[in-house]
This record gives structure tokens, C-alpha cells and sequence, in this order.
């Protein structure tokens, strides 16, 4: 799960890291109100949406006075700002945040991530900051320090200043450095994030440490012991379908192809998504029904598969292990007698009981083509989705 | 031989009385393989299936003489389970559970590097369909009847595209030595290398299937340990070819994160060790048959 950058920050300020005066606003008069509050002469008024990359995109505007902060927060909201993170179809903005500028000497970079070769916390520093850590490893790879974290003990504070040290920080900055380090890695671990980001990590004109930027990322798994964190969550900044998806324990990502999928097993549906493509099509979703595919739940999927508009034929792929084909094939059938289906339908159904399952779909008097492969499976969608566009134009 | 698992591996359920657990350990019992009880706190002393129940692994282990368990125990006290069987002299834990938060996965596998290498427990899963090892032993929740026995080991991230596998196995008359699901999660008991290795010292297993997906470095370095370390051929399958960079699909550690972890970069890097990529999902088990000719 994401947060926005202000509610990172606020976390992180918890936990001692140090960042700018600054305020939540939802109108251009209260941006205006949050600037004078804040005080200072120049404000930067921040777009909150879920994605990095927000500056290039025109999401962050520096401001001289409350007037010219007025006029961007009125610019900026209910915007729909487009990103290289975020697809063409971008995130709308809602919130700003509005922070007092402070002049800055050097950017660096923090971050922290669960790294999975080494099954531990990896500490990410870079004195070149300011720019993305993709860009930092092929321009600047000389400058990246890691630091691994022993699980067993945490974070010690020798691979703290060990870090501090490597950025070149004046020594002066040592022990706000390792305050706001170990903070960081305390606010990674307790919290159950998977991310923890400051990019950039700026040192002032006048030699203080300073978070401008703020990322964090948590671990959908521990959700359910971490309720302050999931009261954070903003539905808004969500794929419509995804959040549905997600409340009726359905996984689902949209992508931008014709072809609907309803598929069990997270493997299966990416393997069928691949098969779709190499029969000449693309997929229009990713969806695991999970293990159950009872009729109820293959119901709520089409629902959910079909109010793509983008959908122009849809694929049932079901492997049947615990649960049995003609189960499945039951629901299937309920599902397309509930819904109003205009596109065409194929179904594969494979594993147990699968002789009893075909006949259930054939017998139905449902416009349902049935497929035994995969391949097979992948070629009659194509076909159809190809013969109902040449019947359409 | 098969690996992991066989008719006579005594096998303990963790979360035995739960609904999931009693009805997968009916399945399990069904195929033959050898329960000899079951581990639900507080109902220690009670029988279940007919079988008994202890309160602590240490109590089943020391009554039943078991060596592997199956956990069924709910995300919130799974590592807590896995961490129990660790401690109590479980060798082989097949963990089932999905959801279980990746810190607690560090934690466990932390906890496991406190016993010495020949006294460790092995650890296979969480988030995964388990081991089964055709006509002898079902560890997992996999459908047993489309496994036929044979010389090719699977080893996969994913339940049903295993599934898929062995069905298109079966069709072209290919049978299973071992099959193992590391599962899904993105940080996992065993690799994939840990499972090639018991499949290149076993006399039955011929070649290897490996299923891989988008997200996580196992597969790179499973190609590597393939390269350097294995005689028997391995036919590999990354899906996810057309899954977009930084999105969740389905499993928790299926998201493209960093540079190497794209299905075509994981082909790639597979091609290069000299493993036999199915050129599709649908040509697994046709990929196989080819291999097993030509070796």
C-alpha cells in the first residue's frame, strides 16, 4: 500500500526525522491560509498523488507570495497529472501540501528497501541525490553506499555514521545524521514497510538536515496489525476496478488490452495473459478468482471483467484442482444468465471432473465456446474478439 | 527416490482441527500419505480423524516420532508455527499459508540459521501448493490424480500453473518424480536452486521443469547454479511476459522491482545458462518431451 508524501513525512517526523514547516490543503484559500501560517517568503505548493516524478509532470509549483500559492493550489487541484509511474490516465489530484522553501547547499539520497536476494532490510545512500535511484545507479553507481541490517539485532549505529561518514557529511551533522537514519530504519520496521524513501535528503545553506521528499510503501500482508497505517490508505489514488476488486477479495490489475480474463491462481493468470499475447491479442486485466471460484465469486469477476468498456471478448480459464469442473462450469453458467453478456465467451475448464464440466457449458444453450488447451483457449478468444470487431465496423 | 517426501515420511498438521487443515488432511490421508497427528493449542490429549492431537510440535514429535509437518495455521501466527516446528525437530515444513507479512518471513528465516546445517529444518513455501511425489506422499493441496509418476522433477512458484504443468505432462505421457511449489511470497523457505540441488543428487529424477514469474532475483540465480552445477537438463517457463513493471500481480512477490526481474530478462538470462525455455505456456510439456529425447 502507498501514502501520500505529507503523510509520510509526518511519520518519519515521529520517528525523528527532521523535515519543512509545511500543511495539508483541500482549496486554494486554505493553501493560501497554510502559507501565511507557515510563514517564510517562498513556498513550494505540492501535489499529492500517488506516483514520483511529480515535478517534470508540472505537480510542483514555487510560489513568491500567498497570492501566487492561491493560484497554483487553484491550477493544481482536481488536475489529472500524468506521469512516467502513472500510466496516460494519470492520478487526479485532491490534496496539496504546501512547505516553506529553504535554501539548500547539497541532495542526497536515503532509501530503504526489504531486499529479497539477501532476505534482510538494505540501507541505500547516495551523495548524488535529487534524482531517481535508477538513474543514480547508471550515472553515479561509484556513489552508492549499502548497508545490510542484521534481522537478529536491527540497526546499530556504527552503520548509521558508517553511512553518514560515506555521504561526506560535515562532521558536524554526524549525530543528527545517525538520529535521522536509525529513525528511519525504526519507522521501516515498526511499521511494516517494504519502502522507506528520502529523495532528496537535502543539507541547508545554513548546515542543517532536511527531508524534502518522502516515500513510503507498506507491506499489504501485516496490514491487519497496523490500523493506523491502513486508515492512511486513499481509494482516489486507486484503479476504481482494483479497489472493487480488492474489497470482494478478488486480485486485479487493469491493463490496456480487448481481452477480459477470469482466471484461479495467480501463475495461471499471468501464463493465460502470455498465451493471449502470443495468439495476437492483449489482455485487458489480470484477475485470480482465487482457489474457491464458487458461482457467487465467478459472478462478481465478470461484473467486475466487464465494466472495462475496453472489453470486447472474455477468457475463463479455471484450473480445477480441490474444486470441481462442473462446480465451476455451474457457476459459469449462473454468472452468464445473471449478467447481460455481449461479448463473446470462452471457457476452459481443466482438472477434476472436467467430462461433466463441458457438458454442463455445452448443454446450457449459452453462447459459451468451449476450449480443452490453453492454446486452443487463447486462439478461440482471439478469433472472437477479431470476428465480433469485423462484425462491429 | 523421490525427494523431500516419501510413503514412509511421518507427517504432523499444524492447525490440524481448523476447516482448511481438516479437510486438506483428509486429502492428504486419502493419497496415502502417512499422518500420524496433528498440532491445535489447547486441544492436546483430543483425537481428530482418528488421529491425535497435541498441543505443542515438541509433544507430537516426541509421541509420533513425525519429521515433517504441513501448516495450515491462519497469516497472523504462521511464522510463530513455522519458527515451533523449527524448534521442535520438524526437518521438512511445507507451509501453505497465504499472507503472511514479509518481516515475519525475515524473522523466521533468521531463526532457522540458529541450528547447525545437518540439524536445520527445510523449509518449503509459505504461499504454495506444497510437495507431492506421485503414488507415494502428498504434502500440499495439489489434485493428486494428474501427477503420474515418472523421472522429471517440477519445482514452481505457482499452485495451479504446476497444475497446468503436469497435466500437459501427463497428456504427452511424461510422469513426476517430485513436485514442489516454493510459492509465491517474496521472501520463501527454499529457492529454487535449494530444489534443483535435491533434484540433481536424486537417481529417479531425469530433467527438470522450472516455473518461474516476474519479480525477485531466484530465477537468475537459479540459471547460474544450472550453468555450473547441473548435469540433468532443465526446461525453464517465466510467466508474466506481458505484466507491467511495478504492479502486484496476484502474488506478493510477483512485481518487477528492479533491473533483471522482467519475464523476457529472465529468459534471457536462463537462455545464456544454456536452459531450454518453453517458447509458451502451452508448450510445457511438449518442451520437456523434446528434452528428454535429446538428453
Amino acid at each position: 500500500m502507498d501514502i501520500h508524501e505529507y503523510q509520510a513525512k509526518a511519520l518519519l517526523a515521529e520517528c525523528g526525522v527532521p523535515i519543512p514547516r509545511g500543511g495539508l490543503a483541500y482549496s486554494p484559500e486554505q493553501a493560501a491560509y497554510r502559507a501565511r501560517e507557515i510563514g517564510g517568503d517562498r513556498w513550494v505548493v505540492k501535489a499529492q498523488i500517488h506516483s514520483g516524478g511529480r515535478g517534470k509532470a508540472g505537480g510542483i509549483k514555487l510560489c513568491e507570495d500567498a497570492h501566487e500559492v492561491e493560484n497554483a493550489a487553484e491550477e493544481l487541484l482536481g488536475k489529472r497529472l500524468v506521469t512516467h509511474q502513472t500510466g496516460p490516465q494519470g492520478k487526479v489530484v485532491y490534496r496539496l501540501y504546501v512547505e516553506a522553501v529553504t535554501p539548500i547547499r547539497t541532495e542526497l539520497y536515503l532509501g530503504f528497501v526489504l531486499d529479497r536476494k539477501s532476505e534482510r532490510v538494505m540501507v541505500v545512500a547516495s551523495a548524488s541525490g535529487g534524482m531517481e535511484i535508477e538513474e543514480i545507479s547508471q550515472q553515479r553507481p561509484d556513489s552508492i553506499l549499502r548497508v545490510s541490517v542484521e534481522p537478529a539485532v536491527g540497526m546499530k549505529a556504527f552503520q548509521a555514521r558508517e553511512i553518514a561518514f560515506g555521504l561526506g557529511l560535515d562532521p558536524a551533522l554526524t549525530s543528527e545524521a545517525v538520529t535521522a537514519i536509525l529513525g528511519c530504519y525504526r519507522a521501516f520496521r515498526d511499521l511494516d514497510a517494504t519502502m522507506v524513501e528520502i529523495n532528496p535528503l537535502a543539507v541547508t545553506e545554513d548546515g542543517r538536515l532536511l527531508a524534502l521528499d518522502a516515500k513510503m510503501t507498506f507491506d499489504d500482508n501485516a496490514l491487519f496489525r497496523r490500523p493506523n497505517i491502513s486508515e492512511l490508505r486513499d481509494k482516489s489514488q486507486e484503479d476504481p476496478r482494483e479497489t472493487q476488486a480488492a474489497d470482494r477479495g478478488l486480485s486485479y490489475v487493469g491493463l490496456d488490452g480487448n481481452i477480459g480474463c477470469i482466471i484461479n491462481g495467480a501463475g495461471l493468470a499471468m501464463a493465460t495473459m502470455d498465451m493471449i499475447k502470443h495468439a495476437g491479442g492483449e489482455p485487458a486485466n489480470f484477475l485470480d478468482i482465487g482457489g474457491g471460484a464458487s458461482p457467487d465469486r465467478v459472478a462478481k469477476a465478470f461484473r467486475l471483467v466487464l465494466s472495462d468498456e475496453k472489453v470486447e471478448a472474455v477468457l475463463v480459464n479455471i484450473f480445477a484442482g480441490i474444486n470441481r469442473c462442473d462446480w465451476v462450469a455451474e457457476g459459469v453458467v449462473q454468472a452468464v444468465q445473471k449478467i447481460d453478456l455481449t461479448v463473446p465467451l470462452v471457457v476452459r475448464l481443466a482438472g477434476t471432473h472436467v467430462e461433466e464440466g463441458r457438458q454442463i457449458l455445452e448443454t446450457s444453450g449459452l453462447p459459451i465456446i468451449t476450449a480443452d488447451t490453453l492454446a486452443e483457449a487463447a486462439d478461440k478468444v482471439v478469433d472472437a474478439w477479431r470476428q465480433s470487431r469485423a462484425d462491429r465496423a | 527416490m523421490s525427494v523431500l517426501v516419501d510413503q514412509t515420511t511421518k507427517v504432523i498438521v499444524q492447525g490440524f482441527t481448523g476447516n482448511i487443515g481438516s479437510f486438506h488432511a483428509k486429502e492428504m490421508l486419502d493419497y496415502g500419505t502417512r499422518i500420524v497427528g496433528g498440532v491445535t493449542p489447547g486441544k492436546g490429549g483430543t483425537t481428530h480423524l482418528g488421529l491425535p492431537v497435541f498441543s505443542t510440535v515438541k509433544d507430537a514429535v516426541r509421541e509420533t516420532g513425525a519429521t515433517a509437518s504441513i501448516v495450515f495455521v491462519p497469516p497472523p501466527f504462521a511464522a510463530d508455527a513455522i519458527m515451533e516446528a523449527a524448534d521442535g525437530g520438524i526437518r521438512i515444513c511445507v507451509a501453505i499459508t497465504d499472507g503472511i507479512p514479509a518481516q515475519d518471513m525475515m524473522q523466521v528465516k533468521r531463526y532457522m540459521r540458529r541450528y547447525r546445517r545437518e540439524e536445520r529444518m527445510q523449509l518449503i513455501g509459505p504461499n504454495c501448493a506444497g510437495i507431492i511425489s506421485p503414488g507415494r506422499a502428498l504434502l500440499g493441496i495439489m489434485p493428486g490424480h494428474i501427477y503420474k509418476q515418472g523421472p522429471v522433477g517440477i519445482v514452481g512458484r505457482s499452485g495451479t500453473l504446476g497444475y497446468e504443468a503436469a497435466s500437459q505432462m501427463k497428456a504427452a505421457g511424461i510422469g513426476v518424480s517430485t513436485s514442489v511449489g516454493i510459492g509465491g511470497d517474496p521472501i520463501n523457505g527454499s529457492s529454487f536452486t535449494d530444489i534443483l540441488e535435491l533434484f540433481e543428487r536424486d537417481d529417479e529424477t531425469e530433467a527438470v521443469m522450472m516455473i518461474g514469474e516476474i519479480g525477485g532475483p531466484q530465477e537468475a540465480e537459479a540459471a547460474l547454479f544450472v550453468r555450473d552445477h547441473m548435469s540433468k537438463p532443465v526446461i525453464a517457463y517465466v510467466a508474466g511476459l506481458t505484466a507491467p513493471k511495478g504492479r502486484r500481480m496476484g502474488h506478493a512477490g510477483a512485481i518487477i522491482s528492479a533491473f533483471g526481474e522482467s519475464a523476457a530478462e529472465k529468459v534471457e538470462i536462463l537462455r545464456d545458462a544454456g536452459v531450454r525455455v518453453a517458447p509458451s505456456p502451452a508448450e510445457l510439456g511438449a518442451t520437456v518431451a523434446e528434452a528428454l529425447k535429446a538428453a
